[in-house]
């Protein structure tokens, strides 16, 4: 156990660089350096104070060596120039070139400043990261029971009129990504022209204009179900028909072993056989599946958040993308890795330690 | 004239426009459950009604892809005047003298085009490239799934790694480092003087990309045939020597768009999306592939063919890739609905495409923003889409059943 522990923790971290790596790149690539040379120097800038403007601020040199400045495993660049000021990545303002420490990388917690909000990264993010959070909470509050209960219950008696109905309900959600659920979702209960918003105003039913509200933003100040329902539901309802398809395969798979007939025909309830028997070896393969869900959900966190406009981790990395925030990606880039490589490693380790079959041996 | 149809004369002439696609969809059911029992797989199909439920919604959007042109009522690209944001059944103000539909039966978009034509031409766009990107996606993933299944070692450690590398990538954060104008302009510029004809290619990261994948369904295609024809030295060449000619033509054009005739090119943005969405499919293919045949490499028949001296590229492509096709067939359809979502989701946030494409995705992010008051212009693209990738699923869900019957 403890080995398997060490290889994929071995595996991740070598993982984590070569993908921190490519997107290092991707990010640092000649026309984006040129873009953000001319957005934070001048647009009218010649070709040639563009490059030294490149090379002044420590973009020049070889790729390898800026990752691992950016890394915080080479020292930071320090240039004095002409006019005898000193600079360099790790001088921050008021710290002067002797007191500045040698390395300052994300290694070190230093996770450069944003040139789109004019703070920290690290400290724009932990708060975007924040309202992303509980954004996932609600999720997975509604996602994982729901979806566990209509795969058990589909699978419970795999043919049945209930299986067919829930079934039906899982392929349809796996079909309708969130751009297009949550557009339905809006045009049904949050517009003010369609939908059931018109007919419930004119009942005298509701006080506003519409039943929920199409943005998330008032979100951020506080949330209530009227403006967080919406968002929330777009993002579970796609995950929602996957994990329940799984859990039906795997309910099906336990209901036609050995040891449900035996316990059915000792005579116990098929309540309880479900219950104690079934249930807590069908639900090994939904926990995997359950915990690789949550890259999936970051795919539905960027879309739901832009179009809710509920600004989050997903805005933001929309957001910097679309303003060539080269620190600002990388960091959002960095969290989106550790999320997906740690989900995986716990879904990993999770699979062996809930499964006696393996664990025993 | 009256200025606004209602619900049921919109659905009507909506039927109506699609006559072409019912023609189409009757004969294809008639001619398919007529001659189920002698078309294998298929045939079987139209034993299972959610089968033919998803095959029906399938077909239904593959013919109006087809057909997009009798079936448009409107220019796509076409703005006509007063007819911003108009809720759907609105009449034209002016017909030219009743050349025009006097109608846009779903409204218009926030720049007066009929919403009804575009969604229409976005089938187009999204069946021409979907199916062709996962055909890519699976040629590349069978190509290297194989051997790293069947011959394990090192080789399969290596391919896994990278596999296992592109998919801890966040798909939408790829896309936004892929999918960007900037990148197209970042990387070495080779000029080639070839008899006269100044040529121009750069390497960056989608042209490099589209350069390597697009290698892989010519050595593909190449194995398979030299394998089959091992023994027979004139049908392999013939068979090679075809694969090879027009195989390096597409090449030439796809991935450097240098084809002297023009027959084929892709538009950079084109190409760029095509290349990503192959390139996010290609390793999930790979680790399908790879599972299907470490289960199936311990079987008698691929014993008895190492047996009788076959190779193992033979043993890899006509004993175990014939006997993989049920889940790969299989999970062909249920990717093509996932491109397709992938599709979307670019256009969702504007990469890739031009602002005038009707592709789904595009339409629905320019919809989106007048969503709460005018929902129509994103609410139509958004129900096609759903449809298109629930019939895939329903068809894949009713070969899975058919499949497992055998």
């Amino acid at each position: 156990m403890v080995i398997f522990v060490a290889r994929r923790l071995g595996v991740m971290v070598l993982t984590a660089l070569v993908l921190t790596f490519i997107v290092f790149f991707l990010t640092n690539l000649p026309p984006n350096l040129e873009k953000l040379a001319r957005t934070e120097g001048s647009v009218r800038m010649t070709d040639e104070a563009v490059a030294s403007w490149i090379e002044g601020n420590g973009h020049g040199g070889s790729v390898f060596t800026r990752y691992s400045e950016w890394l915080g495993i080479a020292p930071g660049w320090v240039i004095t120039d002409e006019k005898g000021v000193t600079r360099g990545r790790c001088i921050d303002n008021g710290v002067t070139a002797e007191d500045a420490p040698r390395f300052c990388g994300i290694l070190q917690g230093d996770w450069g400043f944003s040139t789109f909000s004019k703070e920290p990264v690290i400290a724009f993010l932990g708060e975007k990261l924040a309202a992303t959070g509980w954004l996932m909470l609600f999720v997975m509050l509604v996602m994982v029971p729901v979806s566990l209960l209509m795969g058990v219950l589909s699978g419970m008696r795999e043919g049945s009129r209930t299986d067919r109905v829930l079934s039906s309900a899982a392929i349809a959600t796996t079909a309708t990504p969130e751009y297009v659920s949550g557009v339905i979702l809006v045009a049904v209960f949050a517009s003010a022209t369609t939908g059931l918003s018109p007919m419930l105003k004119e009942w005298g039913w509701i006080e506003t204009n519409t039943l929920f509200m199409g943005t998330a933003t008032s979100a951020e100040r506080g949330f209530t179900f009227w403006n967080f329902g919406l968002p929330v539901l777009t993002i579970a309802l796609y995950g929602i028909g996957y994990i329940a398809r799984m859990t039906r395969a795997s309910m099906t798979e336990v209901m036609t072993q050995q040891y449900i007939r035996t316990a059915r025909l000792k005579g116990v309830a098929f309540k309880d056989v479900v219950m104690r028997h079934a249930l807590r070896n069908a639900l090994i393969a939904p926990f995997t599946v359950i915990m690789l869900q949550f890259p999936w959900l970051l795919n539905g966190v960027v879309i739901v958040e832009t179009l809710f406009n509920y600004k989050g981790f997903g805005w933001t990395l929309v957001q910097a993308a679309g303003n060539n925030d080269i620190e600002l990606l990388l960091g959002c880039s960095v969290v989106a890795v550790f999320v997906v490589l740690v989900t995986q490693l716990i879904s990993d380790i999770g699979y062996v330690f809930l499964n006696p079959r393996i664990r025993l041996s | 004239m009256d200025t606004e149809l209602s619900w049921g004369p919109i659905f009507a002439r909506m039927a109506l426009q699609f006559l072409p696609v019912w023609v189409a969809l009757i004969a294809t059911f008639a001619v398919s459950i007529h001659f189920r029992r002698r078309l294998g797989l298929y045939g079987k199909l139209f034993d299972s009604p959610v089968g033919m439920l998803g095959f029906g919604l399938v077909m239904f959007w593959v013919f109006t892809a087809l057909f997009a042109n009798l079936i448009i009522t409107h220019d796509p690209l076409g703005q006509l005047s007063g007819l911003k944001n108009a809720v759907p059944g609105s009449a034209l103000q002016d017909t030219k003298g009743d050349t025009l539909y006097p109608y846009y039966l779903l409204g218009g978009d926030s720049l007066a085009r009929d919403v009804f034509s575009r969604m229409v031409m976005g089938a187009r766009r999204v069946l021409a490239i979907a199916p062709a990107a996962t055909a890519f996606a699976f040629m590349i993933g069978i190509t290297l799934g194989l051997p790293a299944g069947y011959l394990g070692g090192k080789l399969d450690t290596v391919l896994s790694f990278i596999a296992n590398l592109v998919l801890a990538f966040p798909v939408i954060l790829l896309f936004y480092l892929l999918v960007t104008p900037e990148i197209k302009d970042a990387g070495y510029l080779f000029t080639v003087n070839l008899f006269g004809a100044e040529g121009s290619w750069r390497a960056s990261i989608p042209n490099v990309m589209a350069a390597t994948l697009f290698l892989f369904p010519i050595i593909f295609l190449t194995i398979l045939f030299n394998s089959r024809y091992f023994t027979n030295p004139p049908m392999r060449n013939l068979y090679v020597g075809i694969t090879l000619l027009i195989g390096f033509w597409a090449y030439s054009g796809l991935a450097f768009n240098a084809d002297p005739t023009g027959i084929f090119s892709m538009d950079p943005n084109l190409l760029n999306v095509f290349v990503s969405v192959v390139f996010v499919n290609a390793p999930t293919v790979f680790r399908i592939v790879r599972g299907i045949v470490m289960d199936l490499k311990a079987r008698d028949y691929v014993a008895a063919g190492q047996t009788r001296g076959e190779g193992p590229w033979y043993i890899m492509l006509w004993e175990i890739l014939p006997n993989a096709r049920g889940p790969l067939i299989v999970d062909f359809c249920l990717r093509i609905g996932y491109t397709t979502i992938l599709l979307g989701t670019l256009g969702f946030f504007g990469l890739g495409v031009s602002p005038e494409s009707p592709d789904w995705g595009s339409t629905i992010n320019s919809g989106r923003k007048l969503l709460t008051l005018f929902p129509h212009p994103a609410v139509a693209p958004a129900l096609a889409l759903m449809s298109l990738v629930l019939g895939l699923n329903l068809l894949a869900d009713g070969l899975r059943e058919e499949s497992l019957k055998d």
